[in-house]
C-alpha cells in the first residue's frame, strides 16, 4: 500500500434521490494497492456510492476522482479504468467457460494475440484447462465466484469493485477467494469491497463502515477494534450500531 | 465495432443453445401460418348440403347438377319430403337444403317464374350467408344461359370481377396476417424477454460497468433476432406462395424493405417492454396481451376496419400491423411500388422513432 499514491479521492460526495439523501457528505481516499472494506446494512447508502464511483450514478455535488478521472465529467473513461463484480457472480450461464472469457475479453477491447495468451493463464490459475468447453452453468459455486473475479481484472484495471462477493458461499470457499483478492492487490490492483461478512471485513486494509448515508467509522480493523474495545470486526460493528441509535 | 461482434455473437448462442427460444422462434411461425391458412377459412368447400326435389324434372335436374359440380356443395341426401328437413338439420351434418316447388320446370316455362327455397343453418350466420349467396349465383346463371334468348327488359347485369384475389382465396388474407401478428410477437417478446433475463441475472450491470455504451448494449441484443425475424419473414411468404398459392406481384426487394421496417418498429416496442417489465414472466406477458389481441382484432387481420365502430376504427390507426398489413397487400397482391404506399412506410417509420426514443431515455433512466 503507497499512501502517497491515491486511486480514489472522495470529498464531500452527496447523492440525492428527489429529497431523499443516499450519500451525505463522503469523504475518503483508497490507496494503490489497497483492499478497502465499505460496510454497512442493507440501505445504508453502499450501493449508491459503489455506483457513483463506478461511474454508472452522477453524483448531485461535492469532488470524486477515481483513477485520475473526473467522477462528474468523466464517467466513460472511469468505465474502462475500473473492474466490476456483482453480488451475483453474474456470467453467462449458457456459454462456456471459454466462451465467457472470449466475451468479456472482447468487451474491455483486448487485442486477440494477448487475449489468447490471458486466457490460457487464467485457465491455468484457476484449473480451469479441464473445464473450458463446460457450461458456466455446470461449474461449482465456489468456481464460478473465482471466474467472475478474474474476468471483473482480466483487462488489468487500476481498481476493481467487488459488491457483496461472497454471497451464499461456504467460509471455507471464501477463504480461497481471498486469496486471489490479495493476489490481485499486490499485483497493484486496488481492491473496493463491499461487504455485510464480518470474517471478510477482517481481511481488509482498511474498512469504512456506514450508517444512514454516513461514514461513521474509517480505520484499519485492529484500530477499530482497539477503539471500540472489541475482539473481533463484529462486535465493532454491534457496539457501532448501538452507538448510533 | 469488434467489441459489438463479439456481443452478437453471444447472443446467437444464447438463442441456439436454447431449445424453448428455437421453438417459439422457429416453430410456432410455421405452425400459425399453416393454422391460420388451413382452418381459418372463410371459403366454402365440400358443404354437406340436401335437395328435395318435388318435381324432379329436366330443369332442376340440371340445377342440382350444377351445384354438385360446383365444388362447393356436397348432396348428403335427397329428400322426400317437408317432414324431413327439420330432422336432418338437427342431426347437424347439413349445412343447407335446397327446395324446388313442384312442376318447378312447368312453371318456369309457362309463367317465367318458379320458386326454389333455400333453408340454410343459420346457427352459423356467415357460413350460412355465404351458402345461400353461392347457391343463388349458381341458379341465376343457369337461367340467364339457359334462357340467353329471353328478352327482358331493361335489366342490369352487373359483372363482378374480384381484383387482385379472383377466387377470393383466404390464405392471400391470412398469409399477410400471419406475417404480422407473429413478427410483432416473436420480435417484441423476445427482444423484451432477452433483455429483461440480463437484468435478473445480474449481467446487465456488468455490462453497464463495462466500456460498452448503452445503444451498443441494445444494438447488439436486437441485432440477431432481426436477422432471424427476416429468416422467418422469407419463410412465411415463400410458404404462402408454395403451400397457399399467394403471389408476390410486386417488387421483391420492396417487401423485404417493409418487412425489414415493420420488424425494426416490434424490436423497438420490445425495448420499450423491456424497460417497463420486471421479470422474464411479465414481459411475455406484456407482449402477449398488448400485442396479440389487438393485432388480431384491429388490424384489419380478420375484421374489416371500415366495418369496426367509429372508435375502434381511430384505435386502429394506432396498431403497427394494421399499416404493414395494407403496405404488404399493396406490394404482394396489387405489385405496387413504394410511390403507393409511402403512407405506410411514412407511418411505419415515424412509430419506429418515437418508440425507439422513448425506451431510449427509459433505458438509460433505469441506470441512475
Amino acid at each position: 500500500m503507497e499512501k502517497e499514491n491515491t486511486v480514489i479521492r472522495v470529498r464531500d460526495l452527496v447523492k440525492k434521490f428527489g429529497h431523499f439523501v443516499a450519500d451525505d457528505h463522503l469523504s475518503f481516499d483508497v490507496y494503490k494497492g489497497e483492499i478497502f472494506g465499505f460496510l454497512g446494512a442493507n440501505g445504508a447508502g453502499k450501493t449508491t456510492a459503489i455506483r457513483m464511483l463506478c461511474g454508472l450514478l452522477e453524483p448531485t455535488s461535492g469532488e470524486l476522482t477515481v483513477a485520475g478521472l473526473d467522477g462528474f465529467k468523466q464517467r466513460e473513461a472511469i468505465k474502462r479504468r475500473i473492474g466490476y463484480m456483482s453480488q451475483k457472480f453474474s456470467l453467462y450461464e449458457d456459454l462456456t467457460v471459454h466462451e465467457n472469457i472470449r466475451l468479456f475479453a472482447g468487451i474491455y477491447g483486448i487485442p486477440t494475440r494477448i487475449r489468447r495468451e490471458k486466457t490460457e493463464e487464467l485457465l491455468e490459475k484457476l484449473e480451469l484447462t479441464s473445464a473450458r468447453k463446460k457450461l458456466v452453468r455446470d461449474l461449482p459455486l465456489g468456481w464460478k465466484q473465482k471466474l467472475a473475479f478474474s474476468l471483473a481484472i482480466i483487462h488489468d484495471p487500476s481498481i476493481v469493485f467487488l459488491d457483496e462477493p461472497s454471497g451464499g458461499v461456504d467460509p471455507v470457499t471464501r477463504r480461497r477467494f481471498w486469496d486471489l483478492i490479495y493476489e490481485a492487490a499486490h499485483e497493484g490492483i486496488t481492491v473496493f469491497v463491499t461487504t455485510h461478512y464480518m470474517d471478510e471485513a477482517e481481511y481488509c486494509d482498511r474498512v469504512a463502515i456506514m450508517s444512514a448515508g454516513k461514514i461513521v467509522a474509517l480505520d484499519t480493523p485492529e484500530a477499530l477494534k482497539k477503539e471500540w474495545d472489541a475482539t473481533s470486526m463484529d462486535g465493532v460493528f454491534l457496539k457501532l450500531a448501538r452507538s448510533n441509535e | 465495432m469488434k467489441q459489438l461482434l463479439g456481443f452478437i455473437r453471444k447472443e446467437f448462442r444464447h438463442i441456439f443453445r436454447d431449445p424453448r427460444t428455437m421453438i417459439i422462434l422457429f416453430g410456432i411461425p410455421i405452425v400459425q401460418l399453416l393454422l391460420f391458412g388451413y382452418v381459418i377459412t372463410t371459403e366454402i368447400k365440400d358443404a354437406h348440403i340436401a335437395i328435395l326435389d318435388k318435381s324432379n324434372d329436366e330443369v332442376t335436374r340440371e340445377i342440382t347438377h350444377k351445384l354438385l359440380s360446383s365444388g362447393y356443395f356436397k348432396l348428403d341426401a335427397m329428400l322426400d319430403n317437408d317432414g324431413q328437413i327439420d330432422n336432418i338439420f338437427r342431426k347437424g351434418n347439413i349445412k343447407e337444403v335446397v327446395v324446388f316447388q313442384q312442376d318447378f320446370g312447368k312453371k318456369l316455362e309457362r309463367d317465367g317464374k318458379a320458386d326454389v327455397q333455400v333453408i340454410a343453418d343459420a346457427s352459423d350466420p356467415n357460413t350460412a350467408q355465404l351458402l345461400s349467396n353461392y347457391t343463388n349465383a349458381i341458379v341465376q346463371d343457369y337461367l340467364q344461359k339457359k334462357f340467353i334468348n329471353y328478352h327482358i327488359p331493361y335489366e342490369i347485369k352487373p359483372q363482378v370481377r374480384m381484383l387482385f384475389n379472383e377466387s377470393l382465396k383466404g390464405a392471400f388474407m391470412y398469409v399477410p396476417g400471419t406475417m404480422a401478428l407473429i413478427l410483432i410477437i416473436i420480435s417484441a417478446m423476445m427482444t423484451s424477454i432477452t433483455i429483461v433475463r440480463e437484468k435478473e441475472m445480474g449481467t446487465m450491470e456488468i455490462l453497464l460497468v463495462s466500456p460498452l455504451k448503452s445503444h451498443h448494449i441494445i444494438i447488439g441484443k436486437v441485432t440477431p433476432y432481426l436477422i432471424l425475424s427476416v429468416i422467418n419473414a422469407i419463410t412465411i411468404v415463400v410458404l404462402g406462395n408454395l403451400v397457399f398459392g399467394v403471389p408476390v406481384r410486386g417488387s421483391l426487394i420492396l417487401l423485404m424493405f417493409v418487412v425489414i421496417l415493420y420488424i425494426m418498429l416490434a424490436l423497438s416496442l420490445g425495448i420499450l417492454i423491456s424497460t417497463i417489465a420486471a421479470s422474464q414472466f411479465s414481459a411475455m406477458f406484456v407482449s402477449i396481451m398488448a400485442l396479440m389481441l389487438p393485432t388480431m382484432l384491429l388490424s384489419g387481420f380478420i375484421y374489416p376496419i371500415d366495418n369496426m365502430p367509429v372508435v375502434l376504427q381511430v384505435l386502429s390507426n394506432i396498431m403497427p400491423a394494421r399499416w404493414f398489413i395494407e403496405a404488404v397487400k399493396a406490394v404482394m397482391l396489387k405489385g405496387v411500388g413504394a410511390g403507393y404506399i409511402w403512407k405506410q412506410l411514412l407511418i411505419m417509420t415515424g412509430m419506429t422513432a418515437v418508440f425507439l426514443v422513448i425506451s431510449m431515455k427509459k433505458f438509460k433512466l433505469r441506470l441512475e
